[in-house]
């Protein structure tokens, strides 16, 4: 019995305590996002509502639906493709040739978190003003200001990978047998970062389907700007997206924490 | 082989300074540092303009000449007041979150690690934490809104929620789905600082003939102090700069911070100033300034026991 008084955790009945009444709290909300949907247009309960998603009543109502997923879409590919092109590279460069500007390049890729998205939508304004006027109001410039709002998440994953594979001993061992540069970051480098790569994507993926505040006062649309248009129309089928959405971004998240695990696994390997 | 040190100690291989002997050295200054610039622009324009625009519009009136007019907004009642109410929902949420939080985290260590229970709360934890916006409020509006499931039961129960007024898409409402948000955070945040306790410090008490609520009260606590104030600031630069779940429930109104910058965006002239956006962003980067320095600072000191 002495043993039980020298364990850091609490007693059997206080965590269960503390986490089936917490777990309780914290999925009302969800449950109640479930009873809403399921509520029937006169009395009672029936699926009625999700019949509305395949076989709408009123289309029409749900195009900004249909407009905001492929704009988010259009986005979320744009922002990955920012981030395996711009921000890899770049990372790939300093990791091995600049050794110096990790610090500030460290500092200056973890500077988002601190500024919120709301001030940035500010100085975007302008910014977008130029670019609506030279590219046209097309959605995909504003994956510009994404990859900024994902740069800390993104540099995060990819530095946990570049901490834990030897860049530069891959990349002399490569060099030395006669592969160009090029050659070396795609068919060498970008193999070892993968985990990283795909974990940076997936994450600035989420992130970009839940992105609202840059969208809605620049006055573009995407999902979640969607979402709150059409719930003025049908309440129904936003909640029923949102829900949808939300079982999306959790798998999404699921999988990111297992690829997540795997690099942290691969570190304490080779420490 | 050159070894540097870096900053935190670690020793690295230099690798990028050895030398090759195909090519003269002057040649590997020059090229690489080009391979920065289309990095280095893009932060340049769309971080570091934006940011610049956001601080400096503030500073100009609407014919773009300089004036401090924006500025002595601040001090006007009615901003002051969207700032302690930023400030008020700010601290609430993350002190509320931060105890909730700890809590759970302190429930968890009960749990087998590794374990499938652990594992979902993790997973739960992050995807709520970052269930941040327009779902949250739907999901608030389906629970306590006026035809939500816990108002109804109530409603039957003979208890009116809602019997002075809507509250739930005013101020007040943005209470509980803020709160919503960050426990999550809190539980991701402090797990690796209680996680960190280690056992035997407990075991060394024990010898020493310390009880276990000494050891709560003169160890653990002091040790946990810095990561859970670091937490708690977390918590409130969270809340602070948190817009989307505010403008999904309250369309209308200004009552913090970030929906009066909306205003200010959207309706061109509040106070029948142009630029009270920036001044208003100048405002709240300030503050997140001191709140995220605070937070490095504390980071550094709570990061002495995790290792």
């Amino acid at each position: 019995m002495s043993r039980r008084g020298l364990r850091l955790a609490p007693p059997r009945w206080a965590t269960a305590t503390i986490l089936i009444l917490v777990g309780a709290v914290f999925s009302i909300p969800i449950l109640a996002m479930v009873e809403f949907t399921l509520r029937d247009r006169e009395e009672g309960h029936s699926l009625a509502h999700w019949g509305d998603l395949l076989a709408p009543a009123n289309p029409a109502a749900y195009a900004p639906l249909w407009l905001g997923l492929t704009n988010s879409a259009i986005l979320a590919v744009a922002t990955v493709a920012i981030v395996l092109l711009l921000l890899a590279p770049t990372m790939i460069l300093v990791q091995l040739r600049f050794p110096r500007l990790r610090r500030p390049f460290e500092f200056l890729c973890l500077l988002p978190i601190s500024i919120p998205a709301i001030v940035l939508v500010v100085g975007l304004a302008p910014v977008y003003l130029v670019i609506g006027r030279t590219f046209g109001t097309g959605i995909w410039p504003l994956a510009f200001a994404y990859g900024i709002t994902v740069l800390p998440y993104a540099y995060r994953s990819i530095q946990a990978n570049l901490d834990a594979v030897d860049l530069g001993t891959l990349a002399n061992a490569a060099r030395s047998l006669g592969a160009s540069w090029p050659r070396v970051v795609i068919d060498v480098l970008a193999p070892n970062l993968r985990v990283g790569l795909m974990l940076a994507s997936l994450i600035s993926i989420a992130v970009v389907l839940g992105e609202f505040t840059i969208a809605s006062l620049l006055n573009r649309q995407n999902l979640q700007t969607a979402l709150l248009v059409v719930s003025k129309i049908d309440p129904y089928v936003a909640v029923i997206m949102s829900l949808l959405s939300l079982g999306l971004v959790f798998v999404l998240l699921l999988v990111i924490d297992r690829i997540a695990r795997r690099i942290t696994a691969v570190r304490t390997e080779q420490a | 082989m050159t070894v540097i040190i870096t900053n935190d100690g670690a020793i690295a291989p230099a690798a990028a300074d050895a030398p090759r002997p195909s090519r003269p050295a002057r040649r590997r200054g020059a090229l690489p540092a080009i391979g920065l610039a289309p990095f280095g622009v893009y932060v340049l324009l769309f971080l570091a303009v934006p940011t610049g625009l956001a601080i400096g519009t503030g500073f100009l009136d609407g014919d773009g000449a300089f004036t401090l007019d924006n500025l002595a907004a601040l001090a006007e009642p009615v901003i002051v007041q969207t700032f302690l109410n930023s400030f008020l929902l700010s601290a609430v949420t993350a002190v509320v979150g931060a105890v909730v939080g700890a809590l759970v985290c302190w429930a968890v260590l009960g749990l087998r690690e590794g374990g499938a229970i652990r594992g979902a709360i993790d997973s739960a934890s992050s995807v709520l934490a970052q269930f941040g916006g327009v779902m949250l409020a739907f999901a608030f509006i389906a629970t306590i809104g006026i035809n939500g499931v816990v108002t109804l039961l109530l409603k039957d129960l003979g208890i009116d929620i809602f019997a002075d007024g809507a509250w739930i898409y005013a101020f007040p409402g943005l209470f509980l789905p803020y709160i919503y948000f960050q426990v999550p955070l809190m539980v991701i945040t402090f797990m690796p600082a209680l996680t960190g306790l280690k056992p035997q410090w407990m075991e060394a008490n024990a010898t020493l003939g310390g009880s276990v609520p000494g050891f709560w009260l003169r160890i653990a606590a002091p040790v946990l102090a810095p990561s859970f104030l670091a937490s708690l600031l977390l918590l409130f630069a969270n809340a602070f700069s948190s817009y989307a779940t505010a403008a999904a429930l309250a369309s209308q109104g200004a009552q913090i911070v970030p929906l009066q910058i909306r205003a200010a965006l959207t309706s061109e002239t509040v106070l029948g100033r142009e630029n009270l956006a920036g001044a208003l962003a100048l405002g709240m980067i300030v503050i997140m300034a001191i709140v995220m320095g605070a937070y490095a600072l504390v980071q550094r000191r709570a990061a002495r026991w995790q290792s």
